[in-house]
């Protein structure tokens, strides 16, 4: 029996495997929505904006490990996705967007809401697709998803016409696909896995830096196995949290420009580097040549451009994470006896000493305002125990958020790291939620990011995502405030949030749930109260405004040279207090 | 260093944007470009000339081997190799220039492939070293109109030691 292309679609979709479609119809993708209504296998889950629907899905795919999948119209649609597929790029998730084009015959004569789909996607996809002829579009959308989770995952874009979506073609699933250009390597070459273990044993300072990969490639268990085996301690990037437990001995929290500050000064003084699934991001390595400058490099990667790219390696292993650190404990283990323990004793007591001078620290407002780490610290210290789904969006409440959540899962953590999209979080958070629906998922957001994404309030209540948001509200772009601060001389160009919405009255408009705390005492009952209830919550929360997030390591700066605090002429300049700028507008620092 | 690299490729649409996208995207250069089809008309070659240091070299390897519609990459500099160039030069030619015309490109046992009383169009194939020396020579003849393909380059078999060359037996 002959389908039309939409039914196809359907069809494919029901065979990878996929429960949640978040989506935004068009007259162009009319007869695929057409079909999802008839349906009940696939959850439509409706996004007011196309961006939304790409975090959705990335949210989705982080929290699950699957593919998210997304589904939007021709131009604007497509241009509005952009930047979820450039995120899903930077941070190698695992997404396939479906975007809706003009008929074939129309292609290339600026159609009605025609975009050159394929051409503005090419950077900031992994692969993509135009699918001419209906016969293509099943072995097209299988090579589609195998090309996302595969290797180093990424987004995958189908533009798919509209006459392909309507005209008829017999249905056959390919069970498997091979693209002869495109052959992941997953198993490390075995000579240099053991070039690697005889460096760990020789090593004295060792340290794993442990980035994303570890998690995609679901390689938690034999990173814990390898570092307890060799008493080896555990940096984890950003994209990281949560691969490594947080509260265990060897975590060294999050490095980089506003790591933890024994887990740069590890990096720093290290004599051997094991980066597992990391790409040595700059807001890692801080000036490239005097990072590590005594340690030797072993970098594991499925991405082979990854290796060498920024930093030299002394041990390239390209290869699952997964696999090969199974292969390196399993050599380490063979051959590694109780005194590798004492070996590394002075180097762990010189990590202690450095947590223990120079601790993750924050003073309470004298005059009472709610400290953000205050906030985060407390929302995490009340919910770890239901192993809550955190996401954040981008800045000063992220910092802080990586710093102050010790995630003991993977898949657990969802934030923008490489493209650093502010708007990420509240749409990543309601896309986990969509994949579990009985979990406590959180968002901690700022002020100015959850506004570049608020109308997916409406799909959260509507799609029924009770998602707990947090906002950490002090009325500023925070981050830019504080490199202003820092690097401007206090002059606060464009980063101060006048006309701030009321956040409770803004909930209530869309039928969500408002809550506030206004003083340090209020912060817990607010957030038991929020996360008691069973509706998306926006929880308010105006904070001390002028606080900067520290440890940092300015931006091509070196690793140990880290500023600790607010340097003693800044101090001067901010002023006590609790009030909020915007209602007293005095207390707006104008330089 | 001039870097030749040769790029096999799926052949169809889109695929070139690709290649090209990964240079400018990454700032790296393309100092020339040719492809044509190869044997199997399923996949083209790319002849590829950049510049850069060890390590943009080694980055421009391993993203074109990234991208899914490359199948094989060839760094040739990594081994012997030959290369070629052609160009087409339109020369004017006054009547009392027209035998110098014609014997530089008999230096360089270039031959004439196109003639009017003005002009001589002349075909030369050589490495660019050549190709650059005959339009130094034709230059001040008055060069119209220039066409170069840009290079070519296939690797050099490798010399067997005479022992291991396979052994001629007479056909009976």
């Amino acid at each position: 029996m002959k389908l039309t292309g939409a039914e196809i679609f359907l069809e494919c979709l029901k065979r990878e495997g996929v429960k949640t479609l978040f989506a935004l119809p068009g007259g162009v993708v009319l007869k695929i929505f057409d079909i999802l209504h008839q349906q009940k296998d696939v959850n439509v889950v409706l996004t007011r904006h196309e961006q939304g629907a790409g975090h959705m899905a990335e949210g989705y795919a982080k929290a699950t490990g699957k593919a998210g999948v997304c589904l939007v119209t021709s131009g604007p649609g497509m241009t509005n996705v952009i930047t979820a597929l450039a995120d899903a790029y930077m941070d190698s998730v695992p997404l396939v967007c479906f975007s809706g084009q003009v008929p074939t015959s129309l292609i290339g004569n600026d159609a009605f809401q025609e975009a050159d789909n394929i051409g503005l996607s090419r950077p900031c996809t992994k692969y993509n697709f135009l699918v001419k002829d209906v016969n293509d579009l099943a072995v097209t959308i299988k090579e589609a998803f195998y090309v996302a989770t595969t290797g180093r995952p990424g987004p995958v874009l189908v533009d798919i016409p509209k006459d392909v979506s309507m005209n008829k073609a017999d249905f056959k699933y390919p069970g498997s696909v091979s693209i002869r250009g495109y052959n992941p390597t997953y198993d490390g070459n075995k000579w240099q896995i053991k070039q690697a273990a005889e460096a760990i044993m020789k090593a004295r300072k060792p340290i794993l830096y442990v980035g994303g990969g570890v998690i995609f490639s679901g390689a938690s268990e034999e990173l814990l196995e390898l570092a307890e085996l060799t008493h080896i301690p555990v940096d984890m990037t950003l994209m990281a949290l949560g691969a490594f437990p947080g509260e265990h001995p060897l975590s060294m929290g999050m490095l980089g420009m506003h790591g933890t500050y024994w887990a740069n000064m590890a990096m720093h003084h290290s004599d051997l580097v094991i980066a597992v699934g990391a790409r040595f991001d700059d807001r890692v390595t801080g000036k490239v040549s005097e990072f590590c400058p005594h340690a030797k490099v072993i970098h594991i990667d499925i991405d082979p451009t990854s290796i060498r790219k920024n930093v030299n390696v002394d041990i390239p292993i390209v290869g699952d994470c997964k696999s090969v650190l199974r292969e390196l404990t399993q050599i380490l283990r063979a051959t590694v006896n109780g005194d590798q323990k004492d070996l590394r004793k002075p180097w762990l007591e010189q990590i202690r000493e450095w947590q223990r001078s120079h601790p993750l620290a924050y003073e309470q407002d004298p005059n009472g305002a709610i400290k953000p780490q205050h906030l985060i610290k407390r929302v995490f210290e009340l919910t770890k125990d239901r192993d809550p789904i955190v996401a954040t969006d981008v800045g000063q409440h992220q910092m802080w958020s990586a710093q102050y959540f010790k995630l003991a899962k993977p898949n657990r953590w969802l934030t923008s790291g490489g493209l650093g999209t502010m708007g990420f979080g509240f749409p990543a958070a309601m896309g986990a939620q969509a994949a579990f629906p009985d979990k406590l998922v959180l968002c901690i957001a700022g002020d100015g990011s959850f506004q570049m994404n608020t109308q997916e309030l409406a799909t959260a209540v509507v799609s029924k995502l009770p998602v707990k948001v947090f906002i950490v509200n002090n009325r500023f772009h925070g981050m830019v405030r504080q490199w202003q601060d820092l690097f401007y001389e206090g002059r606060y160009a464009s980063s101060y949030l006048d006309a701030t919405p009321d956040f409770i009255k803004l909930a209530e408009a869309y039928g969500a749930v408002g809550l506030r705390a206004s003083k340090v005492s209020e912060v817990d009952d607010v957030i038991r109260e929020a996360i008691a209830v069973d509706k998306p919550v926006l929880v308010d929360v105006p904070v001390y405004q002028y606080e900067n997030c520290y440890p940092m390591i300015p931006a091509g700066g070196c690793n140990h040279e880290m500023i600790l605090t607010d340097p003693p002429e800044l101090k001067k300049k901010q002023p006590a207090g609790s009030k909020v700028a915007g209602e007293d507008k005095d207390t707006v620092l104008t330089a | 260093m001039d870097h030749i690299i040769s790029v096999i490729v799926e052949n169809k649409f889109g695929v070139l944007s690709r290649v090209a996208g990964l240079f400018s995207g990454r700032g790296f250069n393309i100092e020339s470009l040719s492809v044509a089809p190869t044997l199997d008309p399923s996949m083209s070659m790319m002849t590829i000339v950049t510049t850069g240091d060890d390590r943009i070299i080694e980055q421009i390897v391993k993203q074109l081997n990234k991208l899914i519609d490359v199948i094989k990459v060839v760094d040739l500099n990594e081994s012997e190799f030959v290369e070629r160039e052609t160009a087409l030069i339109k020369v004017h030619t006054k009547p009392e220039d027209r035998a110098e015309a014609l014997r530089i490109a008999d230096i360089f046992r270039a031959s004439v492939i196109d003639s009017t009383p003005t002009t001589y169009t002349i075909e030369i194939t050589g490495d660019v070293n050549k190709i650059e020396a005959i339009i130094n020579l034709l230059q001040p003849l008055g060069i119209k109109e220039l066409a170069r393909t840009g290079r070519v380059a296939i690797a050099r078999e490798p010399l067997r030691p005479a022992a291991m060359q396979p052994k001629r037996v007479a056909k009976e």
